[in-house]
């Protein structure tokens, strides 16, 4: 394990009062890596990617971004860190085109009376998006405009496109249908070929197989084990998400 | 060629029908009323005599762009000009007297976002109790005597002045609705009330500070209300507790007929302009077609009716 992995996460501990939500986490994503996070409802997975994602902070443990140990007071904070979130419900605005979608928060000015750079946040949209293949109509096309699956790929590339590294995803395509999710997944392999460190929460256990290097369950907040999903078989994993194996 | 239709199709009507509607009442009163209708001091006439309710308008594009409402601006007229008027009264001095005024309304709207975002109320129901309370307050302050105002400077800025031949409050309206425009269409913070407006979630975790922006809108809306009153004290030559206080329906009317969504997310600096004049005009229209107050009255209830129902039927059918 390198010094610089893009984000290590060290006895990583949440508590709810007396309810540890999570105990003890331990994971290291290497850049390139697609790491998924499975486990039943309320195994704590959300838990997890919202203390990354400074919205929560850890009881104890360290989280480690790029060799250097963070310390998050709220998720702007994590954001200006690098550590971007693709939400399932997508945080996008309806109403406004694409390119301020992808500028939202973090719009492009010009000019002494600081104006939007509406042309420089199209251009550099239209660049993005087709590096990452998301096919949209435009980049001033309105949000409400676009499929489920084209939207999840414009918050994909919003959040590659600030992130220095490292981009969480919460069920990114919980909302989708069967051609839009392959869409998306692809979309999520080409983050990895650029190099980001992904780490994905997903219920669908094909996906995770399609698209993850290793995997992580976890139960009631307990990391039950981390595996390369070249060495885990099916069976053993639902094992391991139920109980079924200890 | 399907391309084309197709872009026709997505064009969304609702956001000019102000513009034919205006275009439409224009050709209509130009027709029927042909011998003073169309003169220059009657057209101009119409851009004064709405002169308050735009730059009020003005604001509130971006309350309702956020996803609020503020009604206390009708009471904020009054209160805010009597305050002028008084301050104007005992220093004679005119910039301290708007300034006054102006602040009055600041701090009106700073207190209506406060309550909208720290004591999380909804905004319809504290600027419904702020609206009776300015009332009160307008009443209270001189005890339901008028205010003259006399300074000279102070009505030539805000009511009598012109520059080049054209009437100041020509002037105030254009001025308002630029920077209105300019903010909304051209600044971030623009982008932002929209987004806000479109959905606080997402605005939240891209890092905008929502409370911030809700509490900025208020106090927009506090200040052009109050400029609002401080145009109608330099018109009238006095201020009086029952300045604006049938304004706050027309302003929502101009608004929403310019396209404003009720809803929040979207803006139209430049159609609440168009809204505002198309309501004076028809007013300006109506009566000199001989029709009485009353009779105004219901005519403009009806277009409030008929450009709500647009509105809402647009929203549904996206």
């Amino acid at each position: 394990m390198s010094q610089s992995s893009p984000l290590a996460l060290r006895g990583i501990t949440k508590q709810f009062g007396a309810v540890a939500a999570i105990e003890r986490f331990d994971l290291e994503i290497e850049a390139g890596e697609i790491v998924a996070l499975v486990g039943d409802n309320g195994a704590g997975k959300s838990t997890l990617v919202k203390i990354i994602s400074g919205l929560y902070q850890p009881s104890s443990g360290e989280i480690v971004l790029n060799g250097k140990p963070v310390n998050f007071r709220d998720a702007s904070d994590a954001r200006a860190h690098g550590v971007e979130v693709v939400y399932q419900d997508l945080a996008l605005v309806d109403q406004q085109p694409v390119y301020m979608n992808m500028f939202l928060g973090r719009e492009l000015v010009k000019g002494p009376l600081r104006t939007l750079d509406r042309a420089r946040m199209a251009q550099e949209t239209q660049a993005l998006v087709t590096e990452l293949d998301v096919r949209i109509p435009s980049p001033r096309a309105q949000l409400s405009d676009l499929s489920g699956g084209q939207r999840q790929g414009i918050a994909i590339a919003r959040a590659t496109h600030w992130a220095s590294g490292l981009v969480l995803m919460d069920e990114p395509t919980a909302a989708l249908g069967v051609a839009e999710t392959a869409k998306v997944e692809e979309t999520i392999l080409r983050l990895k070929e650029r190099g980001a460190a992904v780490l994905v929460v997903s219920h669908n256990l094909e996906q995770v197989y399609r698209i993850a290097d290793r995997v992580v369950v976890l139960r009631r907040g307990k990391q039950i084990g981390t595996r390369s999903l070249a060495d885990v078989e099916k069976n053993e994993l639902v094992g391991m998400i139920t109980g079924l194996v200890q | 060629m399907t391309s084309a239709l197709d872009r026709l199709r997505a064009v969304n009507w609702r956001d000019y029908v102000v513009y034919f509607a205006f275009a439409l009442v224009f050709v209509y009163f130009a027709i029927t009323q042909s011998e003073y209708f169309l003169t220059t001091s009657n057209l101009t006439n119409v851009i004064i005599q709405a002169a308050p309710i735009t730059v009020m308008a003005v604001g509130t594009v971006f309350v309702l762009a956020t996803g609020e409402i503020d009604l206390s601006i009708g009471s904020t007229v009054a209160v805010a000009a009597l305050v002028t008027a008084k301050v104007l009264e005992s220093t004679e001095v005119w910039l301290l007297a708007a300034g006054a005024g102006i602040l009055t309304g600041l701090v009106i709207g700073l207190v209506n976002g406060l309550f909208v975002t720290v004591v999380r109320l909804p905004s319809f129901l504290v600027t419904l109790a702020t609206m009776g309370l300015l009332v009160g307050v307008a009443r209270q302050l001189t005890d339901l005597k008028s205010v003259p105002v006399l300074d000279d400077s102070f009505v030539w800025l805000f009511g009598g002045g012109e520059i080049i031949g054209i009437s100041i409050l020509v002037w105030w309206t254009a001025l308002v609705v630029f920077v209105g425009w300019h903010v909304l269409r051209q600044k971030r913070f623009g982008a932002h009330v929209l987004a806000v407006g479109n959905s606080p979630a997402a605005a939240q975790v891209t890092g905008i500070r929502v409370a911030r922006v809700r509490l900025a809108v208020f106090m927009i809306s506090g200040a052009t209300a109050a400029l609002a009153g401080i145009l109608y004290s330099g018109r009238l030559q006095g201020a009086r507790y029952t300045l604006g206080e049938s304004d706050m329906m027309s302003v929502l009317a101009a608004v929403i007929v310019g396209g404003t969504a009720l809803v929040g997310g979207k803006g139209a600096v430049v159609g609440a302009l168009a809204g505002s004049l198309l309501m004076a005009m028809i007013n300006n229209g109506l009566i000199l077609a001989g029709l009485n107050v009353s009779q105004q009255m219901i005519v403009r209830g009806v277009i409030i009716l008929i450009a709500v129902s647009l509105s809402l039927r647009a929203k549904k059918s996206n």
